[in-house]
């Protein structure tokens, strides 16, 4: 039972329009492990986050989360994981207590396991203090802090973390996958993260993908992915597996957003 | 049930939690009703139809209803992004649950702001014809608040840009107002104004509350209410299609 992979991707294309941004991408994911997916903008990172968490559908190929299929059993699929996205999901409005009270009735956790569980995970990502504060006054690590500890809730069985650390000085990233890392000791969550920085993937991932433009060019520990391309340090790798050329993207109406929302502060 | 009960709750905290945006929401209501409302009286007086005033205040109430009923639509596409929706669209609840709660959140707000600018024509000059009927107006005043906010959740669940919305406040939501007959009398229209003010929902809303508060209607309260429930039924539904359909 415990060495079936608790996420497995085979052959999964996803295309919108005349644009294929995950192409035949295969891969499994241990339970307990810390998989890292690194790759240029656009390469289809968070395309496949979303397919794992039910909010895309594959084109073609097979997805399954603890066993189940994301595509036809999404209710089941979603009490098993947590995910924290790209862009924030907070409700800045509210307090840092409401927002992980909301999430406990979302997910259906009975209220006393809810109070205490709220309670236990602010404690430890260092937020209890200002549990009565509205989001809107917190720093963008604190914000961050909150999503994970929100994504863990309701005990989930996996933990998608979308460039978590984007945006964060190295103080508050060292600090996130501190707390990330003795979490998965204490409650053996599985972690799917996606990140830019090498260094981040470097030391927290037990297993780490490398995709690029929607195709996986490697697999293996950091170790391994040096040895394979005779680099010293994961950039280099990554820098030899995915090439030099810079990436850029056209603009959506989400990139547009986010532009606004960087002038506004928000 | 929690479920909705939660999001409604959500809607409700927020709006109480937002006095300055509740202090500005009262000027535009408060313009109308003080500038218009006493600058056309007299006009309105000499035309035999009464006091401009009487006539007027149900329909900028109606205007509040459709105004906040519409704003929570905006709100929702920012939401869409940098919000709490994809948060909620990930949980393991069916979204028509999700879809009910933050539409009878947004409606109980814009029936919340129609009270209070109910409260500003009281203070203003206006006079119900009688106190009983106020809370059958509510019932009416809340039919027009879920309208709106199933017409803003199918909206707001549709567009993708920020820019898209400036389009329907112009193209729908001030048309939606001006054709309502919520400042001027229905009867005696050209005919194709007339038929445009039976096709707006809004129209019979703001029939019904001014028959209700001043005895004074087109269609009669109970075709009102009638409209009312059918286009609701229809509304939510759309709404609740459209939201179903979100992909993130």
């Amino acid at each position: 039972m415990s060495d079936r992979p608790i996420i497995r991707v085979e052959r999964v294309v996803k295309s919108f329009g005349t644009v294929t941004a995950v192409n035949d991408v295969s891969f499994d994911v241990r339970p307990g492990e810390i998989f890292a997916f690194l790759g240029p903008n656009g390469a289809g990172k968070t395309t496949t986050i979303k397919m794992l968490t039910t909010l895309l559908r594959p084109t073609t190929g097979s997805l399954e989360l603890d066993g189940l299929d994301p595509t036809t059993q999404p209710t089941e699929v979603r009490k098993r994981f947590g995910v924290v996205f790209q862009d924030p999901s907070l409700d800045s409005d509210l307090t840092a207590w409401e927002n992980m009270d909301i999430h406990g009735v979302l997910y259906h956790v009975p209220r006393h396991t809810r109070r205490e569980r709220s309670e236990l995970l602010l404690r430890m990502f260092e937020l209890w203090e200002r549990r009565n504060d509205l989001v809107k006054t917190f720093s963008g690590g604190m914000k961050r802090r909150l999503e994970i500890a929100r994504g863990l809730l309701h005990t989930p069985k996996v933990l998608f973390l979308d460039e978590p650390t984007l945006g964060l000085d190295p103080q508050s990233r060292n600090q996130m996958w501190t707390h990330v890392q003795s979490l998965r000791t204490a409650e053996g969550v599985t972690v799917f993260l996606t990140t830019h920085y090498m260094d981040e993937a470097d030391r927290v991932a037990d297993r780490i993908a490398v995709i690029d433009h929607g195709r996986l060019v490697a697999t293996g520990s950091a170790a391994e992915l040096k040895r394979q391309t005779g680099t010293d340090s994961l950039e280099a790798a990554f820098l030899a597996l995915t090439g030099t050329t810079i990436r850029d993207e056209s603009a959506t109406a989400a990139d547009q957003m986010r532009q606004v929302s960087r002038v506004w502060r928000r | 049930m929690s479920v909705v009960y939660i999001l409604w709750l959500r809607e409700v905290k927020k709006y109480l939690r937002s006095r300055i945006q509740i202090v500005a929401s009262l000027g535009s209501p408060l313009m109308y009703l003080a500038v218009l409302g006493f600058g056309l009286g007299p006009v309105f007086q000499r035309a035999g139809e009464g006091k401009y005033l009487q006539f007027m205040a149900p329909g900028v109430i109606g205007m509040t209803v459709l105004f906040t009923a519409m704003f929570s639509g905006i709100a929702m596409l920012w939401d869409r992004q940098f919000g709490f929706l994809k948060e909620t669209l990930v949980a393991p609840v069916p979204r028509l649950l999700i879809m009910i709660g933050r539409t009878l959140g947004g409606a109980t707000v814009a029936v919340l702001q129609g009270a209070l600018i109910f409260a500003v024509t009281l203070i203003v000059g206006f006079r119900p014809v009688s106190l009983l009927a106020v809370p059958l107006a509510f019932l009416v005043i809340a039919l027009i608040a879920v309208i709106f906010s199933a017409l803003a959740t199918a909206i707001g669940s549709s567009i993708k840009e920020m820019q898209g919305f400036q389009m329907v406040m112009n193209f729908l939501v001030m048309p939606l107002f001006f054709l309502s007959g919520a400042i001027y009398p229905l009867e005696g229209l050209p005919r194709v104004l007339a038929a445009l003010t039976r096709i707006d929902p809004l129209t019979y809303g703001v029939d019904g509350v001014r028959g209700l508060l001043i005895g004074r209607t087109h269609f009669g309260v109970a075709l009102d209410i009638a409209v009312l429930l059918g286009v609701g039924v229809l509304f939510v539904a759309f709404g609740a299609w459209r939201f179903s359909k979100i992909e993130a």
